[in-house]
């Protein structure tokens, strides 16, 4: 329908809480490019990008509820699958 | 469609019927290819008005007299469009009389004229 | 409805699902004492067949005392640094006083547009007899009213600085551009439930407010306001679930029915539309209006809208929906948006309640590189001349009504995709009377509910009936001076240039700038 090449993001505030998140994102997720913009950063990657409880707390070292994400949220694209473990966004084609 | 109000038979109230004006009727006016006048402009007008009238006396105190190249409109050769179809207006007679009604659109076109830098601004 | 497969021993913690489940199944039931379609009576209006509402999945799965936690959380963040903001009078640290002129737009053209969405979502989630959609409705609706109430204890710091921020509901109501964005909301209010729904959490959430939310609020950060950059995040955060609600909508409607997908789509085509115009105004705030520029309109409109909805559209394509009709025209406007709005507003910045400014030789620089197709051919030409004008002391302002859309009410400020010199103008007779376009979209509109938009409230028209004075005076007999007043906007203060504005005098007074002009002292 369309030439476009499916992207997936989500866009995060630029503050401690996120740095750890950007970098799970980035450690499983290796085609994502990060943008960094005043106060924002947006994760690009191509058609699903993946965000593991798991990573972000060897990366803190102590527990973190990935409901928490909602604080620091901006934005986001695609369609969510969100468990206790991970949030996925992923667009189906 | 999707509510109520629009099931029933209540006729649409339409805002901006000609009996709203008092008397008087919409009538816009643009002119081609000089985008300083960001808009075509909307008047005041009696259905009764000479259109030699909005060119002597409406025209020239709307924005249009603010460009530079509005003094050197040669009038003769000004072409007119109404409903964006050309149309060739009678100075003489009434808006009424040559069926400019409510709610017109009259169109200019002075081709010597480029707007500003010739960009058509 | 059976809410036992749910339930775990005593003891065990649920699952963020099984919570959920519990929230949005368990709390649901089927009245006895009335008739259901009676209750839910605006559901069959639109042909939308919904067959199944457990169906409905909200993909956050955010349970009540989850929502409350982490709202009151972002609470406090944001009053801390509003807090701060105040003692440390962070309104002299922005990086010019034109920047407040954004905001002044913001928080009369957005803030109660914010109001509208409460009120709509607040109804929305009464109309839903599906409880996972009424929760997330009444979610939404709460959420609405903090990004009012935010914005509002956010922009009040400016307010006892600046002109122009003291009276924002009045004017939404009343000022000729704000009907832009007011009648935006009016028409989504007034349509069925799941029309509202597509209007507002897809059609506006989804695929245009990033173009808001995204790049404005990035450049509020870098032009040093930490305020507005902290509500706007704040209430983004909200947006990023209000989002995830609206293609969770979209998904469930087409799926419980093959003949829904026509219908919506429909709604897709006329929403996308209505929003697109409703942004012509965010393109000047991008590439005129931020003293220090992030992205330009053309940049973000890629990003945000052909890069991401067309991401969308890729996806939604298995339901049969394409791209919202028109939406090839939007790109190829994109390298005129914003310098055609802008001249609108240099032309009538006697009515407007925020001043305009011409751009600087680095701003046109800026905007050249930005529009290497447009800026110099199009539009430098003109600034230059404003400027020779102004310098001249003969600045031009249009003392003319503009003549205005009927479906969207901008006036015809835009111009043919062949001639950008050209007028884009469009005409149909309904019932008698003649109606105005500025474009295809907004004529489709118009043709297919002639019976709404014949009622459109439009300023100049209203001008002109003589309805535009203020309650409780006597018309002066200057119709202009008494849409002013009737607007609320203060004349001399409030309007007109920057540039020899009280605020500006203010500014450089506070910044210390006139220290070194003897004149000034004088």
């Amino acid at each position: 329908m369309n030439t476009i090449q499916s992207t997936v993001f989500m866009a995060l505030q630029t503050n401690d809480d996120t740095r750890p998140i950007i970098e799970a994102l980035q450690r499983d997720n290796p085609d994502a490019v990060v943008h960094r913009l005043p106060a924002m950063v947006k994760i690009d990657a191509p058609g699903r990008l993946v965000l593991r409880r798991s990573t972000v707390e060897e990366i803190l070292g102590t527990d973190w509820d990935l409901q928490s994400i909602n604080l620091n949220l901006i934005s986001l694209s695609g369609n969510v699958d969100e468990s206790e473990d991970e949030m996925i966004l992923h667009w189906n084609r | 469609m999707h509510t109520h109000a629009q099931q029933t038979s209540v006729p649409p109230l339409v805002r901006d019927r000609v009996d709203n004006f008092h008397g008087q009727q919409l009538l816009y006016v643009g002119w081609d290819h000089h985008t300083m006048i960001c808009a075509p402009i909307a008047l005041l007008v009696s259905p009764e008005l000479h259109f030699g009238e909005l060119i002597d006396s409406l025209l020239p105190a709307s924005a249009f007299a603010l460009h530079s190249e509005w003094p050197q409109i040669d009038w003769a050769h000004v072409e007119w469009l109404h409903a964006d179809r050309p149309f060739t207006p009678e100075r003489d007679a009434t808006l009424k009389a040559q069926g400019i009604g409510h709610k017109a659109y009259l169109r200019l076109r002075t081709p010597a004229l480029r707007g500003i830098a010739g960009t058509g601004a | 409805m059976n809410t036992q497969d749910t339930r775990r021993p005593a003891g065990k913690k649920l699952s963020l699902k099984e919570k959920y489940a519990q929230m949005t199944r368990g709390l649901g039931w089927d009245t006895s004492y009335e008739p259901m379609d009676q209750v839910f009576d605006q559901l069959g209006l639109e042909g939308i067949k919904i067959h199944d509402w457990d169906k409905w999945e909200d993909p956050f799965r955010l349970t009540m005392d989850a929502y409350w936690k982490y709202q009151a959380e972002k609470e406090r963040k944001l009053y801390a640094v509003l807090d701060a903001f105040q003692q440390n009078n962070g309104h002299l640290n922005i990086s010019d006083a034109r920047y407040v002129n954004t905001l002044k737009l913001f928080f009369t053209g957005i803030t109660p547009a914010e109001y509208n969405a409460h009120r709509l979502f607040a109804m929305l989630g009464r109309q839903f007899p599906g409880p996972g959609a009424a929760i997330a409705c009444q979610m939404q609706a709460v959420d609405e009213l903090r990004h009012v109430q935010t914005q509002i204890h956010s922009i009040s710091q400016y307010n006892k600085y600046f002109n122009g921020l003291h009276d924002h509901t009045v004017m939404n109501d009343r000022l000729w551009y704000l009907s832009v964005p007011k009648s935006f909301f009016e028409d989504a209010i007034s349509s069925g439930p799941f029309e509202q729904i597509i209007a507002i959490s897809f059609a506006l959430e989804y695929l245009l407010t990033n173009l808001v939310f995204m790049p404005f609020m990035s450049g509020a950060a870098y032009n040093g306001d930490m305020a507005t950059v902290t509500f706007g995040f704040s209430s983004q955060s909200d947006e990023a679930r209000h989002m995830t609600l609206g293609l969770e909508c979209i998904k469930f409607v087409l799926e419980q029915d093959p003949g829904n997908a026509a219908i919506i789509q429909r709604y897709l085509d006329k929403w996308f539309w209505r929003g697109y115009k409703v942004l012509g105004l965010v393109s000047m705030m991008l590439d005129y209006m931020l003293p220090k520029k992030v992205m330009s309109w053309k940049e973000a409109w890629d990003i945000y809208f052909v890069q991401n909805g067309g991401s969308l559209f890729n996806d939604l394509s298995r339901y049969g929906l394409s791209m919202p009709k028109y939406w090839e025209q939007s790109v190829a406007e994109a390298e005129h948006l914003s310098h055609q709005t802008w001249n609108a507003f240099y032309n009538f910045s006697g009515a407007a309640a925020f001043h305009v400014w011409l751009p600087s030789d680095e701003d046109m620089a800026w905007l050249a590189e930005k529009y290497p197709n447009t800026f110099d051919q199009h539009y430098r030409p003109r600034i230059e001349h404003y400027r020779k004008l102004q310098a001249e002391g003969k600045r031009y302002y249009n003392p003319s009504l503009p003549m205005l859309c009927q479906t969207c009410q901008t006036p015809l400020i835009f111009t043919e995709m062949d001639d950008p010199t050209r007028t884009s103008h469009r005409q149909l007779e309904h019932d008698g009377d003649t109606y105005h376009f500025c474009s295809d979209g907004c004529r489709d509109i118009f043709a297919e509910q002639p019976d709404k938009y014949v009622s459109a409230w439009l300023p100049a028209h209203q001008i002109l009936q003589g309805n535009c004075v203020e309650p409780g005076t006597e018309a002066a007999g200057d119709p202009g001076a008494d849409a002013l007043r009737y607007f609320h906007v203060v004349a001399g203060q409030d309007n007109l240039d920057y540039e020899g504005s009280p605020d500006e005098a203010n500014w450089r007074r506070w910044k210390g700038l006139d220290k070194t002009t003897p004149a000034a002292a004088a």
